[in-house]
């Protein structure tokens, strides 16, 4: 009976009304929204210009060549009180990049240590590395580096009684000293020689792979890599006549002398960085080598291949490539955390930021610039991991 | 049918013998995972050395030399320090924590009037153990009770100001209290903002894809502190002559959409799990688009993003203590502002609170993450493989 019904072809259209064309509804909802949108903007900016004038703030940049005024505790160019905002901005920014890139360098190795501990068969190394993910994962981050801030650095040793450690450093209240190189003339030649060793090293490896591909002879690029890049600035530093020095921290009566030295500020958001991503970075590597099925290394053991080089061959290459997108989101955050310098007074870019901030009241501008060098901070990284995972994907064929 | 004994087979069972001691017991349990070969043999041993380096002077800290009770830092502090601790002494200060636990807990709230916190925190657990509990009924009622009675209790109780409670403004709170109610506030309002962002960038109106997309991406590529500083600094600067708002209410503000800014992407990564028959069953029902929404996608999308979830309540419940840097007297804001107490200044007061306020947080967060690993084994209907 059904099957007889005959619509006319008016019928099958949507009868009648336009409010029930999906399409017209979304353009009215977008336009609804921009509308909304523009009318707030507007009332903000207005709100904005208004409440700017009554401060009398002039809004634009220019306030960055007036003088700053303010001290940084730590800084890798030159800088004094007397700088530029601007100047006194790129001392943040750099304190930035400094304690990141160390940060991630630490993070990584701990994190790989302990992720890989606790896919260990021994079973007290998988507890000591389990109680160290549990403990961290679930403890602030702003917490660890108070721990390491006033918990651990403030009750070291006075400087009279630093401790002392192996290289000449020594440990006290006030930081890290520790022998600061001093480059003579012709110490150019040695860092030249470490750059051109590192380049011929990726020559090197680059014909090894060729060579395997073309005779499956191997050649032991490690070795090679390693001597180059040890050998050739040693030979160098040798041959013009050792002209890097040391300027060594002395242990006086009340003070250290000579030196340089690391604040405890960077110590303890360094160390606190690193521990408090080291635990989430030993999940994600946990997470990627159990990802690797088991057939995978039972077929390697099959093939005749050795442990070692099964580890290297065929279960790193592909866990990295589970391990790489996470890892990249970690070490996003590590940079993003390392703004809670501001907390125990590390100069780094919200710290001098806030400072300015302050100073001048051009809180618009500064949170701009704020927001403009983190997010570019997150491409970058974004970027050179993305290349990178692409040459580890799975090329498929 | 006769039974017949023959002499050469046994009557009854003999019993069974042990099994060879390198197969069984202690033995070959600790030989299978501390001594397999002798690349473990030597991890043990450094393992084994660690720890006896580290806990033994770890438990005499903590808990053997720590000074448990006391009136003020003389218990704290050597005699050389002006203490009545023997020379080379070295503990946790617990007494520090016992004698500052109400303001850790309530931070300045006036003493009179703590039963209102109280009396909000035992609701609190009232309505959020049954909720908790799967087996428990009346999840609707509960959750009404839970999302909507409460806060509106809450808010009258908390700051006070109608029905005859004194008013008491909101620099005053602190300690756990306003940690709680951030992470509560924040948790409530992110899930059903994130969902909606995630929705958004899914959305086939280009217009609202690229607004959501657009906040998304940029409130994940800056940190909570700018987003703070942000809600602190900027948001008088946008709001007409006159009207303020208060701190906690902005502190709240930005925490909350920042953490949803992290939901909206954990959500995304559940709809785009979901297969596309899903969505187009949905359709072919005549489903509207919330009905399929609210019917067919997100059950199934949010069951498969419950750890992402968690983790994201987990982070926000972590970020709360940011708030301590924007001058906020949150749990760890709280224990610092009492290191300034001369009456209990020594070398290990700030330590020792720090330690405490860690295992509060821990306990929170390592309490979320594992009743998210029973949630998972409760909702995991899916037919197993």
């Amino acid at each position: 009976m059904a099957i007889g019904v005959t619509t006319t072809p008016e019928k099958s259209k949507p009868s009648g009304s336009i409010i029930n064309d999906p399409q017209v509804r979304g353009i009215f909802y977008q336009v609804i929204t921009l509308v909304v949108l523009a009318a707030f903007v507007y009332w903000v900016a207005d709100n904005t210009i208004e409440n700017l004038k009554r401060a009398n703030i002039a809004s634009g940049y220019d306030f960055l060549n007036g003088r700053a005024g303010f001290d940084v505790g730590q800084s890798l160019i030159a800088y004094t009180s007397d700088s530029t905002y601007q100047s006194a901005l790129v001392v943040g920014l750099l304190n930035t990049l400094l304690v990141a890139v160390c940060g991630i360098f630490t993070a990584t190795i701990i994190g790989f240590a302990v992720g890989i501990g606790r896919l260990s068969h021994n079973w007290l190394i998988a507890k000591l590395s389990l109680a160290y993910v549990e403990i961290f994962r679930n403890i602030p981050p702003l917490l660890v580096i108070f721990f390491w801030y006033s918990g651990v650095l403030a009750i070291l040793p006075q400087p009279r009684e630093s401790a002392a450690l192996p290289l000449n450093m020594f440990l006290n209240n006030r930081g890290l000293a520790f022998p600061k190189p001093i480059f003579g003339d012709g110490s150019l030649y040695t860092v030249l020689a470490f750059v051109l060793a590192i380049v011929a090293s990726f020559l090197v490896a680059r014909y090894a792979r060729k060579k395997q591909e073309a005779t499956g002879q191997r050649f032991p690029v490690l070795w090679t890599s390693l001597g180059l890049i040890i050998g050739l600035p040693l030979l160098t530093f040798l041959a013009t006549g050792s002209p890097i020095t040391f300027d060594v921290p002395i242990a006086g009566k009340f003070n250290l002398t000579g030196g340089s030295v690391i604040g405890p500020e960077f110590l303890s958001l360094f160390l606190a960085l690193s521990f408090y991503t080291a635990a989430f970075i030993a999940e994600i590597v946990r997470a990627g080598i159990r990802g690797v099925s088991k057939g995978q290394t039972e077929a390697a053991h099959a093939l005749g291949i050795r442990p070692g080089l099964t580890t290297r061959l065929v279960v790193v290459p592909q866990a990295l490539r589970i391990i790489i997108p996470p890892l990249t989101s970690q070490y996003l955050n590590l940079t993003k955390n390392s703004s809670l310098a501001v907390a125990i007074g590390y100069a780094d870019l919200v710290a001098v930021g806030g400072t300015i901030l302050n100073q001048t009241g051009q809180s618009i501008e500064i949170v701009t610039i704020w927001i403009v060098v983190y997010l570019s901070l997150s491409l970058a990284t974004s970027l050179f991991m993305n290349w990178f995972n692409a040459r580890m994907a799975l090329v498929e064929r | 049918m006769s039974t017949h004994q023959a002499t050469f087979v046994r009557a009854s069972m003999i019993e069974a013998s042990a099994p060879p001691v390198a197969e069984g017991g202690i033995v070959h349990w600790l030989r299978e995972n501390l001594f397999a070969t002798p690349k473990d043999t030597v991890l043990t041993i450094i393992g084994a050395l660690a720890l006896a380096w580290l806990l033994p002077p770890a438990i005499q800290w903590l808990f053997l030399d720590a000074a448990w009770t006391g009136g003020g830092r003389g218990v704290c502090a050597t005699v050389a320090q002006g203490g009545s601790q023997p020379e080379g002494w070295s503990g946790a200060c617990w007494a520090f924590v016992n004698a500052k636990l109400d303001q850790f807990v309530y931070g300045r709230y006036p003493l009179d009037e703590r039963w209102r916190p109280t009396l909000v925190g035992i609701l609190f657990i009232l309505f959020l153990v049954p909720m908790a509990i799967p087996k428990v009924p009346y999840k609707g009622i509960n959750a009404i009770l839970l999302f909507a009675v409460l806060p509106l209790i809450s808010l009258i109780l908390l700051p006070g100001g109608w029905f005859g409670l004194t008013f008491v403004e909101t620099p005053l709170w602190g300690g756990l209290m306003v940690t709680l109610i951030l992470s509560f506030v924040g948790i409530a309002v992110s899930l059903p903002l994130g969902i909606l962002l995630a929705l958004g960038r899914r959305s086939h109106m280009p217009v609202i894809k690229m607004l959501c997309t657009a906040f998304i991406e940029l409130v994940r590529g800056i940190p909570l502190i700018t987003v703070l500083f942000m809600a602190s600094v900027m948001l008088p600067l946008f709001l007409p002559q006159g009207v303020t708002f208060d701190k906690f209410l902005r502190a709240l503000i930005g925490v909350s959409l920042f953490a949803s800014a992290y939901m909206a992407e954990v959500v995304r990564g559940g709809l785009q799990a979901i297969p596309k028959g899903q969505y187009e069953g949905a359709d072919s029902l005549g489903l509207s688009f919330w009905q399929k929404m609210n019917l067919i996608v997100l059950p199934q999308a949010l069951k498969l993003v419950i750890p992402g979830i968690v983790n994201t309540f987990i982070g926000l419940f972590k970020d709360t203590s940011l708030v301590s840097i924007i001058g906020m007297f949150d749990l760890l804001g709280i224990v610092r502002f009492n290191f300034t107490d001369a009456n209990w200044a020594s070398s290990v007061t700030p330590i020792s609170g720090l330690i405490f306020a860690g295992f509060i947080f821990w306990l929170f967060c390592f309490g979320m993450s594992r009743y998210s690993g029973f949630m998972e084994r409760v909702l995991d209907t899916a037919h197993k493989r």
